[in-house]
């Protein structure tokens, strides 16, 4: 762990009402006030901009991080708890409220600069620029793995260490001692040979008042207490009985319910709207017309079409409505556009290769293939993918007297806020943004369209507006995982060994480094080219990880299958200078059994790919029942470093595959006219209960940087799986989703 | 048209056209917010309740149908409020929830099942929860919780009432 090198400003101040304060101002100036008013509860205290402590002992996490689903609150809290001390059955999780304050400057670094273990000499430089950066670009993002890796790390941990040791300071003033004489111990402060025994609650006021330290020691791994122990998410209860609030739960006085539809061609203006019948439908109230829009944010930029809305007394009369309506598009130009001319602009973009840009170059490549003693190529595709959250896109909003409220669930607070702002012509300040859990967000959740929309239909209507989107909508107005191709070529020597690796790929958005290979090949060159379409562009559950890691961990297979060698020892061979990937990599050997032979029919498929912080190796194990794919069982090692609540990463590898699978197996957006094809779960399928097949995941705490766990699962589950496929039928299938090209069986395995 | 609707053991009086789903009377007039909307054409399940003990998709299920039937939502799911039912219980123990979205409807289609079949086979719970997707990817543990709650259920259950016509439990 890397020492804390943080130069926040850290002050104290006592606020109006006899509340008392002590925080991490989270950019120059004494922003407490405006803090403690939003996030003090009654007998609470808010001791650290990220800490409260009521009269009952009661400690209250306030972590900067939106929950859907990943878990990551529960994961920070206990980072913040161990470090305090706390008693971890009385400790609460909030979430921070959508105002600058937290805005917290660590995301920022750690999203521009990637690699968080600055050297400390530039350290001061960078972090007085983020902690400008990350005010203007509305950083309070949830997203790129990023929770537990920068907030934890740099948040929450020296949150609770520093006001563990201002309780001790405030604790040993009172009682006269030395503070290195009082420990704590489950938020109880103890001075042994006094035989004094305090709850923290009765010096949180005290506590208060003193001058926190910059530099609060953290605990070693042999101390801690709560971190990388199993403990239950705090989320969960609500989760089993209904009580969980969604944004699609909230109900206000005197509101009224819309849905809405966009041009099926993106980008699609309204021409002219009859809208006769959806007014005569019981219960319609309007038909809006809605104008396009768009928000130039660092994460979450997008632009979309014009729609047009029908507000109702309830969500049913609203649909009614909308199917009623005749509304006449204008579609850009765009209604002929398919996804076999966007293919075939790959391949030609690609065969031109004009203005191709680099990601990797190294070593002599006209040599290695030259002297070549093989040669092997293959082309990838992949298509576009929606995201299909289960809670289809809702917000609720209030306009009025100049000031909107808004409950969403989304992944960046700050962005919404932002946006919704703009679209209204009002300053941030006059709109309060209320995050909710969310069903889902896997990146959807990270663009502010929808609830853009229902700020301007309360406007509007001047009422209270919960605004509803169709599947339909969901579907066929997402912001997709790019359609893709990557051309792949690989020179070899005699006994195998890769000589040379060439790959150029159309659409590049982020991480950048997702298309590289850690493998040792001397002469690589791995560029790309930009091919856009109308098809917007949006965030995808480890973004461009998933689509390079089923290119790259499926080519390398081929390469291993050309040279004739065993595809886990080739991979093996070629990372003998990454001990990590080694280690994660022979785990998941013996754990899958890898060396005891399959029978006749049966197939095993390994992939690797570091993404987010973490390595994750798969194997994926099939059978072929009446030339139908079974997938028995999945195998997974993840190092993540080191892993903060490990059930909680168990649950996200499991997830991340059953992701990533879904979309191997059935995932397809197409786009026909202009428009996407499919519309619902009938024809967008997620994979279900019979189909998905047993999962084991193990852990390595490696003792290194904290690396993610939302995204990192995903992208080894196609390749592994299409891997498998090869290694049980001998066919490669080099485009996705799979089902295209080989069936799976439902796989009721009684 | 106002009517009255049995829901989780109260008589609740509604006024709908009578087209309207279960489950938006459910969310916007009686505002049980626990059953969910995910698809609306039956495909993904996260509206399921009981409807005479019975699964049901409460997405497509028009009110008009539902006069005199026993509607049971997630939130009527536990007999009292202090004691979760047992399947609550298991969902917590095995931890089951990611986003929790889609859980009300997975835990009625589980209740449905075992109301049924208090021991069912794997390839019984696997038939049940077909209809039920979960974008988190939790099959493992659903499935993990509806074998620990089976197994502390009482045994020899008498039989739930037969299907009632026209319905299925997998009707999703």
């Amino acid at each position: 762990m890397g020492k804390w090198t943080r130069r926040a400003f850290l002050s104290a101040g006592v606020i109006a009402g006899g509340g008392i304060l002590v925080g991490v101002a989270l950019r120059p100036g004494n922003r407490a006030d405006d803090v403690a008013g939003l996030v003090e509860g009654d007998g609470e205290k808010l001791v650290h901009a990220y800490i409260k402590i009521d009269q009952d002992n009661v400690v209250t996490a306030i972590v900067p991080h939106s929950e859907m689903g990943q878990g990551a609150q529960t994961a920070l809290a206990q980072m913040l708890a161990d470090e305090l001390d706390a008693d971890w059955d009385l400790v609460k999780v909030e979430e921070a409220p959508a105002i600058g304050e937290y805005a917290f400057y660590s995301i920022g670094r750690g999203y521009l600069f990637k690699d968080i273990n600055l050297p400390g000499i530039v350290v001061p430089t960078i972090e007085g620029a983020m902690m400008m950066l990350s005010d203007s670009l509305d950083l309070q993002v949830t997203g790129g793995s990023m929770s537990v890796r920068v907030t934890g790390t740099y948040g929450m941990r020296v949150a609770g260490a520093a006001t563990r040791d201002m309780l001790k300071r405030a604790a040993a003033k009172e009682w006269g001692v030395p503070a290195a004489e009082i420990t704590t111990e489950k938020s109880m402060l103890i001075h042994d040979s006094s035989s004094r025994r305090e709850p923290y609650a009765a010096f949180a006021a005290a506590a208060a008042e003193m001058t926190p330290s910059y530099t609060p020691k953290l605990k070693e791994l042999s101390d801690y207490k709560i971190m990388g122990k199993p403990v239950q998410r705090l989320d969960i209860p609500s989760k089993v009985d209904g009580s969980a609030m969604f944004a699609l739960d909230i109900r206000l006085p005197g509101m009224v319910y819309a849905t809405v539809t966009r041009s099926p061609v993106f980008g699609g203006k309204v021409v002219s709207v009859d809208d006769a019948a959806a007014r005569a439908v019981n219960g319609v109230l309007d038909v809006i017309p809605l104008p396009a829009s768009s928000a130039d944010m660092m994460i979450g930029g997008f632009s979309a079409g014009e729609a047009v809305a029908v507000v109702a007394n309830g969500y049913w009369a609203a649909q009614r409505g909308l199917r009623a309506l005749d509304i006449q598009w204008d579609s850009n130009g765009n209604d002929a556009v398919s996804s076999a001319q966007i293919a075939t602009q790959h391949q030609q973009d690609i065969s031109l290769s004009a203005d191709r840009k680099n990601d990797r170059t190294q070593g002599d490549m006209q040599a290695a293939f030259d002297t070549a003693e093989k040669v092997i190529s293959a082309e990838y595709n992949v298509p576009y993918l929606a995201h299909t959250c289960m809670e289809p896109l809702n917000a609720t909003a209030h306009v009025q007297d100049g000031k909107c409220e808004v409950w969403v669930g989304c992944q960046n607070p700050l962005g919404f806020r932002r946006a919704v702002a703009e679209a209204l012509g009002y300053k941030e300040d006059q709109v309060t943004l209320n995050n909710l859990l969310m069903g889902g967000g896997f990146g959807r959740k990270s663009r502010p369209d929808w609830a853009i929309q229902a700020a301007l239909l309360s406007k509007a209507v001047g009422k209270p507006v919960q605004l509803i989107w169709s599947r339909e909508e969901d579907v066929r107005q997402d912001f997709y995982r790019p359609a893709s191709r990557s051309n792949f070529r690989a020179a070899m020597a005699a006994d195998g060994t890769l000589t040379a690796w060439e790959n150029t790929y159309v659409n590049k958005q982020e991480p950048a480094e997702a298309p590289l290979i850690p493998y040792a090949v001397d002469a690589q060159d791995i560029g790309y080219l930009q091919s856009p379409s109308h098809v917007p562009w949006g965030a995808w559950r480890s973004v461009d990880e998933s689509q390079h890691g089923f290119y790259t961990e499926s080519f390398i297979d081929e390469c291993a299958a050309a040279a004739g060698q065993d595809p886990l020892s080739y991979r093996a061979e070629l990372l003998k200078d990454h001990p990590r990937h080694l280690a994660v990599l022979d785990r998941v050997a013996r754990e899958a059994n890898w060396s005891h032979p399959l029978k006749q029919g049966q197939g095993r498929g390994v992939a690797i790919k570091e993404s987010f912080g973490s390595i994750v190796a798969q194997v994926a194990e099939i059978s072929l029942v009446n030339n139908e794919v079974v997938i028995d069982r999945m195998v997974a090692v993840i190092d993540p470093g080191f892993a903060v609540s490990p059930d909680g990463v168990v649950a996200q590898i499991e997830s991340g595959i059953i992701y990533g699978l879904t979309a191997a197996i059935y995932g397809e957006i197409t786009i026909e006219d202009g428009a996407v094809k499919q519309s619902n779960f009938h024809d967008y399928q997620a994979l279900r209960m019979t189909a998905s097949p047993l999962i084991e995941t193990h852990i390595i705490n490696s003792g290194f940087s904290p690396g993610g766990a939302g995204e990192p699962g995903t992208p080894p589950a196609a390749p592994a799986l299409a891997n498998a496929i090869f290694a049980a039928t001998g066919r490669r299938i080099r485009e996705l989703p799979l089902s295209k090209h080989i069936q799976f069986t439902e796989g009721y395995r009684a | 048209m106002a009517k009255t609707l049995l829901v989780n053991g109260v008589e609740k009086t509604i006024d709908v056209d009578p087209s309207t789903p279960l489950l938006w009377v459910l969310r916007e007039q009686l505002d049980l917010t626990g059953t969910k909307f995910g698809c609306g054409i039956a495909q993904c399940g996260a509206c399921t309740v009981m409807v005479d003990g019975v699964a049901v998709r409460s997405c497509i299920m028009p009110v008009a149908n539902l006069a005199g039937r026993e509607i049971t939502t997630i939130e009527g799911l536990a007999t009292d409020d202090a004691t979760p039912h047992p399947l609550q219980q298991a969902w917590i123990d095995h931890q089951v929830p990611q986003c929790g979205y889609c859980q009300s409807g997975q835990l009625m289609s589980a209740a449905a099942l075992l109301q049924r079949n208090p021991q069912p086979t794997e390839s019984e719970i696997n038939s049940a929860m077909e209809g039920n997707i979960c974008r988190c990817g939790m099959y493992g543990r659903i499935k993990s919780a509806i074998k620990t709650a089976a197994d502390g259920m009482p045994k020899n259950r008498p039989a739930a009432p037969a299907l009632p016509a026209g319905e299925d439990a997998d009707n999703g």
